[in-house]
């Protein structure tokens, strides 16, 4: 059994270890030797709590303490040709007692919530692979070990620990900054946090393999991640809208599986399962996020979620306006993918008409010839205006594309239903 | 400061696309040295005049053309001395031919007891 020290040292780091990371490779200007001074101070955490008891802060006396083992570090290590000025600039920081224990974070919001951007924009540079950037920020910001990451992401734990290492090693040889992005190029590299961020999400989300429960940890880490980068960045708009859809799409996290496992349609969806606290953070947020009148891709995404979130039912939904902020969403960023749940939303709002306008050419487009969103959504509004035969073929069409099973058999029924009237 | 070798990457181009550009490199290359993070910078003859030597069992088998034929050559460099990756690759996103060629950013080896040429 461990001993309530051992439990007090593993809480403390899981939960201050982001942001004594984050202040520790600012002060040693090395991303592996503060991550290396960090498990160092987790092995004297052990000992020494056990010995003297949990100590008052306990952030403060581990950036103490790895602080001090960096430096033992550097001592050893005679091959750094600048160790001897970086030991200089740590000996002052030490003696001087450098703002910078995350046990002062009440008095130093600003400078510590510095140094976790500061984390969050580096392991997201654009010079890194996006994995390397998602792996990168799981295991600096979030709580997960790289065998964790490594299972969430189908990925062998050797393959995942080199791509971090990998990582690491460029942004120490290429110098890739440690910093927050200069005015102008802030909404670019925010852009780029944010989409880490949410395709974290999305990956757990996404229910085409892996371990659920570890997936589902994943859209934890993105939200736990999205709610500091709020806290951090809270002028920014898309920062809260990113949240926020987080957030609503979470709410259905229950309702979306059933028993046997597999997906459950929105539609189909017991809504007296949709969680309820999680469609009231997420609808405030994006209140306030679009009262500062600076649209984004991740406001209009969350305005459409809020729409179905907030709906009692499948029918009661304004599918309307939904298609009207699909049309908006086109034009912040055009995808074929939003052209077609546009149209789906057309159809549902009484214009399949409109909707049909809209998805005639991307029927011709050969990327989408095996989307069955694409085809599915057509036989929809071909039903819709009653055309019920080629409604059918349409309905045939998509489940010859489906690989899911269940969306398969789905898919056929309706095509013989149709078919067998028509 | 560290050093960046930006690596200019380009597609084959006319003589007159070339001397049509001539300008711009001239005018980059005063605002690099203005800046001062200009140490060095040259343009290369083009891959038809390239011969590729190597050392074989011993041998020396010299070959004609560039060491792998592909279609963007490398086209010339700069080497500039600036704080960091960001601003290394603010310096490359102004290069003249990267609106159709492409520049490699690669940070200079520091090797401690290398002779100075």
């Amino acid at each position: 059994m461990r001993s309530p020290s051992t439990a007090a040292a593993e809480a403390a780091f899981r939960d201050e270890r982001a942001a004594v990371l984050a202040t520790l490779i600012r002060q040693l200007g090395d991303f592996q030797l503060a991550e290396d001074a960090l498990q160092d101070a987790f092995a004297a955490a052990i000992v020494a709590w056990e010995r003297d008891g949990v100590p008052r802060r306990p952030g403060a006396w581990i950036t103490t303490t790895a602080r001090r083992r960096a430096i033992d570090r550097l001592r050893r290590d005679r091959v750094l040709a600048d160790r001897i000025e970086r030991l200089g600039v740590l000996a002052q920081l030490h003696s001087s007692g450098d703002a910078g224990d995350p046990g002062a974070e009440d008095a130093l919001p600003s400078a510590l919530g510095d140094d976790r951007l500061r984390l969050i924009f580096t392991c997201c540079h654009p010079a890194l692979a996006m994995p390397a950037r998602i792996a990168l920020t799981l295991r600096s910001l979030g709580g997960l070990t790289t065998g964790e990451i490594a299972r969430a992401f189908l990925v062998e734990e050797t393959a995942m620990a080199q791509r971090i290492v990998r990582a690491k090693r460029k942004i120490a040889t290429a110098r890739i900054p440690y910093r927050i992005p200069l005015d102008e190029e802030l909404p670019d590299r925010l852009a780029g946090v944010l989409s880490v961020v949410y395709l974290i999400f999305s990956e757990g989300w996404s229910a085409s393999a892996g371990d659920r429960l570890v997936r589902g940890e994943l859209c934890a880490e993105a939200i736990r991640l999205g709610r500091l980068l709020a806290r951090l960045m809270p002028d920014d708009p898309e920062v809260a809208g990113l949240l926020a859809l987080m957030l609503l799409h979470d709410s259905r996290r229950d309702a979306r599986v059933n028993e046997h496992g597999d997906l459950v349609a929105l539609d189909d969806q017991d809504r007296a399962r949709w969680d309820r606290g999680r469609i009231r953070e997420g609808t405030v947020l994006l209140e306030a996020a679009l009262r500062r009148r600076r649209p984004g891709r991740y406001q209009v995404q969350a305005a459409i979620a809020a729409l179905h979130a907030g709906a009692p039912s499948p029918a009661e939904t304004d599918h309307a306006q939904i298609a009207d902020l699909y049309g908006a969403l086109a034009r912040l960023s055009p995808s074929p993918v939003i052209d077609v749940n546009r149209a789906a939303a057309l159809g549902r709002a009484g214009r399949a008409d409109e909707g049909l306008v809209l998805l005639t050419p991307l029927l011709g487009d050969e990327a989408l010839e095996r989307y069955v969103p694409l085809h599915a959504a057509h036989a929809d509004l071909l039903e819709r205006t009653g055309d019920r035969a080629a409604a059918a073929r349409a309905y045939a069409t998509a489940a010859g594309c489906a690989d899911n099973a269940v969306a398969r058999a789905e898919l056929r029924r309706r095509a013989e239903r149709l078919g067998a009237a028509g | 400061m560290p050093q960046y070798m930006l690596l200019i990457y380009s597609p084959g181009r006319t003589p007159e696309q070339a001397e049509a550009e001539g300008p711009q490199w001239f005018a980059y290359t005063q605002e690099l040295i203005a800046s001062g993070a200009m140490k060095a910078g040259d343009a290369l003859e083009g891959t038809e005049t390239a011969t590729t030597v190597r050392v074989r069992d011993g041998e020396t088998v010299i070959t004609d053309g560039p060491f792998a034929e592909t279609k963007e050559a490398l086209a010339g460099y700069y080497l500039v001395d600036v704080a960091d990756l960001d601003a290394a690759l603010a310096w490359a996103a102004k290069i003249p031919n990267v609106g159709y060629g492409s520049i490699e950013v690669r940070p200079v080896m520091v090797l401690p007891n290398m002779p100075d040429a």
